[in-house]
C-alpha cells in the first residue's frame, strides 16, 4: 500500500525502492473469520504479491534478520545487507501461542484452534464440520489483540453457525475474555453484551488466562479460576515481529511493538523510519482500518520528511470495524484515540448507508463489499472516498 | 465528577471511585482505601503503587503484563497483592485514572 502510494509521488531519478517480504502470497486477513464457518473457501482471500508491486520497484522474499539503525542497514535472514535512507517498517503482528503455557500443545489443532492465521481457520473450518457440539470456549489471551472485535464476531458466527445446523442446543458457548466486558469502549460494550445475551453466549469477563492443561481440557487464569472446554478456540498473546526484537527496537511490553509518535507515525528513536499498522505501539485499534488511514498520514509526513519540512500531518487514532453479527446482518462502530463508538450513521449523516451501533444488512454487505475495495483500492495506493480522520456528522451523541 | 473525602480531605474521583486528580492522592489515603478493599499494604505494595504513579505520569499506558515486566512482581504475584482484577484494584489504591485498553 505504501509502496503503490509513494512510487506515484517521488522522483525515480534520486529514488530506488525496495520492498523486503518473507512471503510470496498475500492473505486478505478479514476473510480468515469467515473460513472456519465455510463462508470464503481459502481461493477467497490469497493472491500473489508480485500482483501488487510496481515492475521497477525491487521485491525481494526474505526475512528481515535485523534493522541496524544507526548503520542504515537492513539484513536479511539470507545474508544479504540492504542499505536506505528512508525505512518504512510494516511487519505487523502474529498470534504467539508459545507464550501460553498449554496452549500449543498436545491437543493443538485437535481440539484447541487459532482462527487468525490462515493455517489455524482451515483447520478449524475441517473441525467444525463434524463437531457433534459441546462447550464451545472463545478465550482472548491478552488485551492487546489484532482486530479487537473479531472474537465477537466469531462468537455470533458460531451462534448462527450451529442454529442454521440445527444443533444449537447442543453447543454451550463462552466468551472469556481479560476486559472487564464484552469491549472497552462504554457505548459499544453494553450494545455489544446485550447481543451476547440475546443469543445466549456467556461472558466470563477479567480472566488473564495462566495456561491451558491438555489432560483435564480447562483453561486457567492467573487467580486460579478455571473453565473447561470441550473445543477451544484462542485469541493467542499477539507480538510484533521478531525483528523488532533481534534489532532491540520494541517496547517494554516485551511484545515487540515499535515506540511510535502517535501523530506522525515517525519512529521514535529514529527519524528516518517510519512504522505503520499493527507494528507500531500507538493507542488505538490494531486493525486494518487503522493502517489505511494511517497510510494516508504517512504519504503526507514522508513527502514532508524528504523535502525536509516539518511533518504537519497528524493521525487521531481513527479506526472502524464492521462486526458480523451472523444471520447476514452486522453492526459498524468508528472512532478514535479521544472519541468512543457512538451510534449514527456512516459515512454520510442520515443517509448512512449503514448504521453505525445498530444491527443491519446494510452493514453486512459493506463487509463482504469491502473485500473488493482491499484488492483493488487499498492495495493499489488508491485513497477512499471516506473521511481519513474522524467526523463527528451522523453520530448521536446523547443516546 | 464527584467528590469523595478520605481521612477528612475531599479528593476528587469519577462515578467508579477512581481518582482523577492524582496529585490529590497521599500515601495514608492509599492506606485508606487498601482498607476499604481488604488490602493491608506491605512494601512490595508500595513498589508497585510507585511503579504505576511513575508510569502514569510518563504517559505510559498500563497493562497487567507491563506490571509484570516491571521487575517488581511477576503477575502471579500481582494478582496475590491485589485481589481480583490486579490492574484496577491497584490503580484505585495509587490514586491514578482507571487504566484504559486502547482497542
Amino acid at each position: 500500500m505504501m509502496l503503490n502510494k509513494l512510487y506515484k509521488k517521488f522522483n525515480k531519478k534520486e529514488w530506488k525502492f525496495t520492498i523486503v517480504d518473507k512471503e510470496e502470497l498475500h492473505y486478505y486477513q478479514p476473510g480468515f473469520l469467515f473460513i472456519p464457518f465455510g463462508i470464503y473457501e481459502p481461493h477467497d482471500v490469497i493472491k500473489f504479491k508480485k500482483e501488487f508491486i510496481p515492475k521497477e520497484a525491487h521485491f525481494i522474499i526474505d526475512e528481515v534478520h535485523q534493522i541496524l539503525p544507526e548503520k542504515n542497514k537492513v539484513e536479511l535472514k539470507g545474508g544479504k545487507e540492504l542499505s536506505y535512507d528512508l525505512l518504512i517498517i510494516a511487519t505487523g503482528t502474529v498470534p504467539v501461542p508459545e507464550e501460553t503455557p498449554g496452549l500449543k500443545d498436545k491437543l493443538w489443532y485437535k481440539d484447541i484452534f487459532d482462527f487468525y492465521t490462515f493455517e489455524g481457520a482451515t483447520a478449524l473450518a475441517d473441525k467444525l464440520r463434524d463437531w457433534k457440539g459441546g462447550k464451545l470456549v472463545i478465550n482472548i489471551a491478552e488485551s492487546i489483540i489484532k482486530c479487537p472485535v473479531a472474537p465477537l464476531e466469531f462468537a455470533f458466527l458460531a451462534d448462527a453457525y450451529f442454529t442454521e445446523k440445527g444443533m444449537r442446543d447442543k453447543v454451550e458457548i463462552s466468551y472469556v475474555t481479560p476486559l472487564s466486558g464484552a469491549f472497552t469502549k462504554p457505548k459499544a460494550t453494553k450494545m455489544l453484551s446485550a447481543l451476547l445475551g440475546e443469543k445466549g453466549i456467556q461472558v466470563i469477563p477479567d480472566f488473564y488466562i495462566e495456561s491451558v492443561n491438555n489432560e483435564e481440557k480447562k483453561i486457567v487464569s492467573y487467580d486460579a479460576k478455571e473453565v473447561a472446554f470441550d473445543l477451544l478456540v484462542s485469541v493467542p498473546v499477539n507480538m510484533g515481529a521478531d525483528m523488532v526484537e533481534n534489532s532491540n527496537m520494541g517496547d517494554e511490553d516485551d511484545l515487540n511493538f515499535i515506540p511510535t509518535d502517535k501523530e506522525t507515525l515517525q519512529s521514535k528513536a529514529h527519524e528516518n523510519i517510519f512504522v505503520i499498522g499493527d507494528a507500531t505501539n500507538v493507542p488505538t485499534s490494531k486493525a486494518g482500518a487503522v493502517a489505511h488511514f494511517e497510510a494516508e498520514i504517512l504519504e503526507e509526513n514522508i513527502l514532508s520528511y524528504i523535502n525536509g519540512e516539518p511533518l504537519e500531518a497528524k493521525f487521531d487514532g481513527h479506526a472502524n470495524c464492521f462486526i458480523e453479527t451472523g444471520f447476514g446482518k452486522a453492526t459498524l462502530i468508528d472512532f478514535n484515540y479521544t472519541t468512543e463508538p457512538l451510534p449514527g450513521k456512516y459515512p454520510l449523516p442520515i443517509i448512512g448507508p449503514m448504521g453505525l451501533l445498530k444491527v443491519t444488512r446494510a452493514n453486512h454487505y459493506g463487509k463482504l463489499m469491502f473485500k473488493w475495495i482491499y484488492w483493488h483500492m487499498l492495495l493499489t495506493g488508491k485513497t477512499l472516498p471516506v473521511s481519513t480522520h474522524l467526523s463527528m456528522a451522523g453520530k448521536e451523541l446523547n443516546s | 465528577m464527584t467528590q469523595l473525602t478520605i481521612n477528612n480531605i475531599p479528593v476528587d474521583v469519577n462515578d467508579e471511585g477512581y481518582f482523577t486528580n492524582p496529585e490529590q492522592w497521599t500515601k495514608e489515603m492509599g492506606q485508606e482505601l487498601a482498607a476499604t478493599a481488604g488490602i493491608t499494604l506491605t512494601d512490595k505494595h508500595y513498589e508497585v503503587i510507585d511503579f504505576l504513579r511513575t508510569k502514569h505520569k510518563e504517559g505510559v499506558a498500563l497493562s497487567i503484563r507491563k506490571v509484570g515486566k516491571s521487575g517488581i512482581v511477576d503477575i502471579k504475584q500481582f494478582y496475590a497483592l491485589f485481589p481480583g482484577g490486579p490492574l484496577k484494584v491497584s490503580s484505585k489504591i495509587a490514586g491514578i485514572p482507571k487504566p484504559v485498553s486502547c482497542v
